[in-house]
This record gives C-alpha cells, structure tokens and sequence, in this order.
C-alpha cells in the first residue's frame, strides 16, 4: 500500500532471490567440505538429497587422517607454504621497490619504465611458459658439493625456479605506483629536509603508511603462488619439490575414494581463504581502485 | 604536488629499481625474445642434436591450410553412390593418393554441399580445432560470466541487511584455485549421481535426463566454460561493484525525477557510467578465457574426440609433452599476436559504442 511496506516487501524478494544465489554459489563448495568428514558410502546415498550439504551420522576426520597418512600431502603443504611466503616477501620488497622509484624519485625514463610495466600486466603467463621453460632448463644455478662451489645447469625440480620468476609482478608494482603517488609529497620532503636519504624514506615513511597496497600485493601474491599449476607440471618432476595443486591432481587420478579427495581439496583451500577473510576489507576497496582506472 | 628537489641520486634510483627491472628483463622480456627466435628453429627441450635454423617451417606447419572440393563417389554409370548414411565420398586417403600436393594435409572441417564436399585441410588440425575451441569457449563463458557478474554487483550494491555477507559468499569460488574447481565440478558433473544431473532428473521428472557432461563432445566445452564462469563471477563483481558505487546518485534521482524507470536508469545511467569498467572487465576476462589450461587438463585431458582442446593446451602439449619448443613457441607467439589484436579491438569497439 505506502512506499515503506513496498520497500520491505521488496527487500524480502531480494534477501530471497540473494540467498537462492548465493546458494548456487556456495553449494560445490560446501559440497566439498561436508563430504570430507563423510565415508565414501554416505556420499553416495546423499548425493541425491538436500543431505548432501548437510553433515551426517558417520561425520568422522577419517579421510584427513588417510589423506595425511597415506599420501605426500604434508610435504607438498610445506612446499607450497614455502613457495607462497618467499613470493609474498620477496615479492612486496621488491615490488614495493620498483614502484617507489617511479612514483617518489625522479630521474629520466621512469615514464618509460611505467608504461612497460603497464603493458606487461595484460601478458599472460601462458605465453611465456613455454619459452620460459626452455630458458630456466639453461639457467645455471651454484651448489656446494664436498666443500667445492659448482655450477649446475638448469632449475627443474626446485624451490626456486617456482619462486625467482614470480618475485617480479607487474601488476603488484602498478599497485605500488598507485598508491605511493598518492600519499602526499609533504611527508618525504620534511623528512628529506633532516637529512633523510631515499632509503629513510621508503623504510621510515612510505611503506609504514601503505598497509592496505601491502595487504592486497600480499593477497594477489599469495594466490598466484598457492594456485600454481601449469608452471609446476613443466618444471617438477619428483614428488620433493612438487606443491599442493599438481598434488591433488596427481591424487585425484590415483584415488577413487570421494571422501579423501575432499579432504584433500578442503585441506589446501583452507589457507586462501584465510587469508582472504584476514585482508578482504582491504582487498576489496584496491581491486575496486583497479577496475576505475584500468 | 611535485616540488623542484631537482634529480636523485643515480645510484639510489638503480637500487630501488634494478631488482623487479632485472627479474622483468630475465623471465618476460627475455623468455619473449628467445620464443621469436625459437620458432625459427627446431629447438628441443632436452636433445642431443644441435637445434638446426628451420626459417618458417614451424609457421607454416602450424597455419598452412588448404581447401579442398572432393567429389562424390560414382558409379560405372556416372551416378552418385549412396548408402545408409547419405551420399558416399572417398576416403581422405583416395583423396591425397590424386593430388600430391596434399602431402602432409589432413581435414580439419568439412561441410557436404550438395554432391560435393568442401574439405578444410590442414598440417596442424588439432591447432585449428584448438583455435576454434578457444574462441567458442571466450564466446561462451565472456557474455556469462560478465552478465553474471554485474548482476550481482547490482544485488550486492542495493542498501540490504546482510550485503557484505552475500558478497563474500559470491566471491568465495574465486578463492577457491582452479584445479579444486574443477575437481569438485567433475564430481558435481557425474553423469550417473553428479548433483547436476540429479537436479535435472528432479526438475524434468525424467529418471534419464542429464547428458555426459564431460564424456559428451558437444556438451564437454559449455560444461567447463559454465564452471569458469561460476569460478570468476566473483572477482568481476568486485570491479563492478566499485564502478557502480562511483556513479553519482544525483544523476539517478535526476533521471527518477524525469520519469524513467528501473530499466531506462539501467540503460541511460549505470551503462554510460561504467564504460570503463567494461573495457577492463572484458578485457581482463577475454585473457582469461584465452588462457584455458587447467580446467581443460584437469577434467577432459582435451577430449572428448578434442572437443576440449585449447590453444594453450596444443602449445604445452607440443612444447612441453613433446618437448618441441620450436613448435611450442611457435603456437604460444601466435597465440599471443591474436590476444593483443582481439584486446585491441574490444577497447576499440567499446569506446566507438560509447561515442555515438
């Protein structure tokens, strides 16, 4: 009748038509997580039911405890948790590092250098893989051995050849720039007027006030470096150095047992999303500054 | 907001940008440069042999194409031979065995006109099957996953208890990497109990409903572009979500007090006004769609009958798996060419649409 009811009924066939969304949106993986705690058996017989997203009687970590066991999964957890937290360090420094020149020093060909930068963020990396791959199997890499220094040729099954390659990001140093360019000139100049030197600066006064730009670099950093797939299957070969997502799909093709493969994808989804939920205020507000600008 | 503190110090600034600089030049400029010359060789991964200069042999193997018409089968009468399947044709075999020049050719498509047959052939089939592939599943999963999003940009952007909340339960899949994706989807696609097909037999009160989702080749490419889409939906409603936010609400109350409605203010307002945001947004989903890898390698292995098989899938298959990297590169360059032209015309088509 009056606009205020017609405003909540309209905000209820909304809540509705939003829930019945998200409902389509959570279901596979809410799929995945109830059906980790289930025995292969229950899976079958509710898979037909609303029972499917729900837990059952026979809720047991069972499958953790086999899929922890049984399989390489906590040696590939570590490989990975290595791999993503060099990215993440390495990568904010050096990043951080790159944008500050260019937004906070001044010196010939910096324009330069941020439009290659620009231009290099729409470069897939399926493009590069392949030649990629064949640059890092020349790529000498040094090794003690019985107390000699020795050249080795090649970086397949490492650590580093799935970390060196990812530390400079285009994308991140763009979101450096952003950010960095707009804090105010004011601040280094006091600072450069003590006697501040560049270094000063960035350690003392830009990078302490660029939580959120660090926050989402660390985000987009951590991703890339946790989702890895196509790079690890071209350049590991041994189960030693291999990480989390190759692992899976290697177990995927190896198991039948529905049960074990959901713990196992639940096991290492669960760190992205934490961190996800630890920085999304953050994240969201700098994917919201891309999208106006690109 | 620039002040007159004259140049830095040269040494700082090679510091601060040399580290990202050097890794720049190391692992995309350079890998780039090499791909150039690698196409022109036939460069192996791990080969005994010297790599031997092989010009535009790899080009030419991957894009030489040729037309040809082939003629029905007659009989000592001259007249066409049928069978239970239509009109006979000889096979590619007899055909090659007539014409000497098609050393090397196999069909990649062919349509029945008439009493004749059009044959496309190629020495790379798979490569153009792959291409075409690519391109269906781009026309697939862009105008999905785009639409998708900004219409949850839109749900997500109206003043209602609990938004922040169905943003988040949105944006989950994104979290999610693409190989648990998929994997889930693999189950979820089961043709005798995936959820899906449970769903339909439900919905359509047909025990038999729910095609072979990944076993099917007409089914397998909308299957994988439908799970795409579902796994970054959420990440494009963000872009969205901050274009719309951006748009002024006094241009709404405006054109609310000149009479238009729910969809003119759509059309009229929040289009214009999210022109750039599109561009990004297509853009940055047409790399996506152009990269597919990982869905394709984890549920279809590119099959069924290739149905699935991708550009970048045919380029690791070559240059990784057969460990020719002349080729490889070969497939990634051009590849990489048709990226840049296709981003090229998407900004330009879209900025022209706005002008008018």
């Amino acid at each position: 009748m009056n606009v205020k009811m017609s405003r909540t009924l309209r905000d209820i066939a909304l809540f509705i038509g939003m829930s019945a969304i998200g409902i389509v949106f959570i279901a596979p993986l809410l799929f995945m997580f109830v059906s980790s705690f289930k025995g292969d058996n229950a899976i079958f017989a509710d898979l037909s039911s609303w029972s499917a997203y729900l837990p059952s009687e026979t809720w047991s970590m069972q499958n953790y405890k086999a899929v922890f066991e049984k399989s390489d999964l906590p040696s590939f957890l570590l490989n990975s948790t290595l791999i993503a937290a060099l990215v993440v360090v390495g990568g904010i420094i050096i990043n951080s590092m790159l944008a500050f020149s260019i937004a906070r020093m001044r010196w010939r060909g910096r324009n330069l250098v941020l439009a290659l930068v620009v231009a290099m963020v729409i470069v897939p990396f399926e493009v590069i893989a392949i030649p990629l791959l064949s640059l890092v199997a020349k790529l000498p890499w040094p090794a003690f051995e019985h107390g000699q220094l020795v050249m080795h040729t090649g970086w397949f099954n490492s650590l580093h050849v799935q970390v060196i390659p990812f530390l400079a990001n285009a994308f991140c140093v763009f979101l450096f720039y952003q950010f960095f360019r707009d804090i105010p000139a004011e601040l280094d100049e006091a600072a450069k007027m003590d006697g501040a030197g560049p270094w000063t600066v960035y350690a003392r006064i830009i990078m302490p006030n660029s939580g959120p730009v660090i926050a989402t670099a660390a985000i987009v950093l951590f991703i890339s470096a946790w989702n890895q797939y196509l790079w690890p299957i071209m350049v590991i070969q041994g189960e030693a150095f291999r990480p989390v997502q190759p692992g899976i799909q290697q177990f995927f093709g190896r198991t039948n047992s529905w049960g074990q493969i959901m713990a196992y994808a639940s096991v290492i989804t669960l760190p992205v999303l934490a961190v996800f939920l630890a920085f999304q205020r953050q994240f969201v507000a700098s994917v919201a500054g891309t999208g106006i600008k690109g | 907001m620039k002040t007159k503190l004259g140049r830095e110090n040269p040494f700082a600034v090679a510091a601060f940008a040399s580290p990202a600089l050097l890794l720049f030049v190391l692992f995309v400029v350079l890998p780039m440069l090499l791909a150039a010359g690698a196409t022109m060789t036939n460069h192996r991964l791990m080969s005994p042999e010297p790599t031997k200069y092989v010009g535009l042999d790899n080009y030419r193997r991957l894009l030489a194409l040729n037309v040809v018409a082939v003629d029905s089968v007659r009989d000592a009468q001259g007249a066409v031979v049928r069978d239970e399947e239509g009109v006979r044709y000889p096979t590619w075999r007899q055909v090659r065995k007539d014409k000497p020049e098609l050393e090397g050719y196999r069909p990649a498509f062919q349509v029945d006109i008439g009493e004749s047959r059009i044959v496309l052939a190629a020495t790379d089939p798979l490569f153009y099957r792959s291409l075409i592939n690519t391109f269906l599943f781009a026309a697939l999963v862009l105008p999905l996953q785009c639409g998708v999003a900004l219409g949850l940009a839109i749900l997500v952007n109206q003043k209602i208890r609990g938004r922040v909340f169905f943003r988040t339960v949105y944006f989950a899949p994104v979290v999610t990497s693409m190989v648990v994706a998929s994997i889930v989807w693999a189950f979820m696609l089961n043709t005798d109990r995936g959820m899906l097909n449970e769903l339909l037999r439900g919905l359509l009160h047909d025990p038999n409903a729910g095609p072979d989702w990944l076993g099917d080749s007409r089914y397998a490419l909308p299957a994988i572009a439908l799970m795409s889409a579902w796994q970054g939906a959420g990440f494009q409603m963000l872009v969205f979500l901050a274009g719309l936010q951006s748009i002024s609400h006094e241009l709404y109350e405006a054109a609310t007090l000149m009479g238009a409605n729910a969809w003119q203010r759509f059309v009229h307002v929040t289009l214009p006004g999210l022109r750039n945001t599109i561009i990004f947004v297509l853009v940055s989903t047409t790399l996506l769609a152009f990269g597919l890898f990982t869905q394709v390698d984890v549920m279809t292995s590119g099959g069924p009958l290739d149905s699935t098989s991708t550009v970048v899938y045919h380029a690791v298959r070559s240059g990784f798996k057969e460990q020719d990297v002349g080729y490889g590169s070969t497939i990634t360059l051009v590849f990489f060419v048709i990226v840049l032209a296709l981003s090229a015309l998407q900004r330009m088509l879209v900025s022209k649409g706005d002008a008018k």
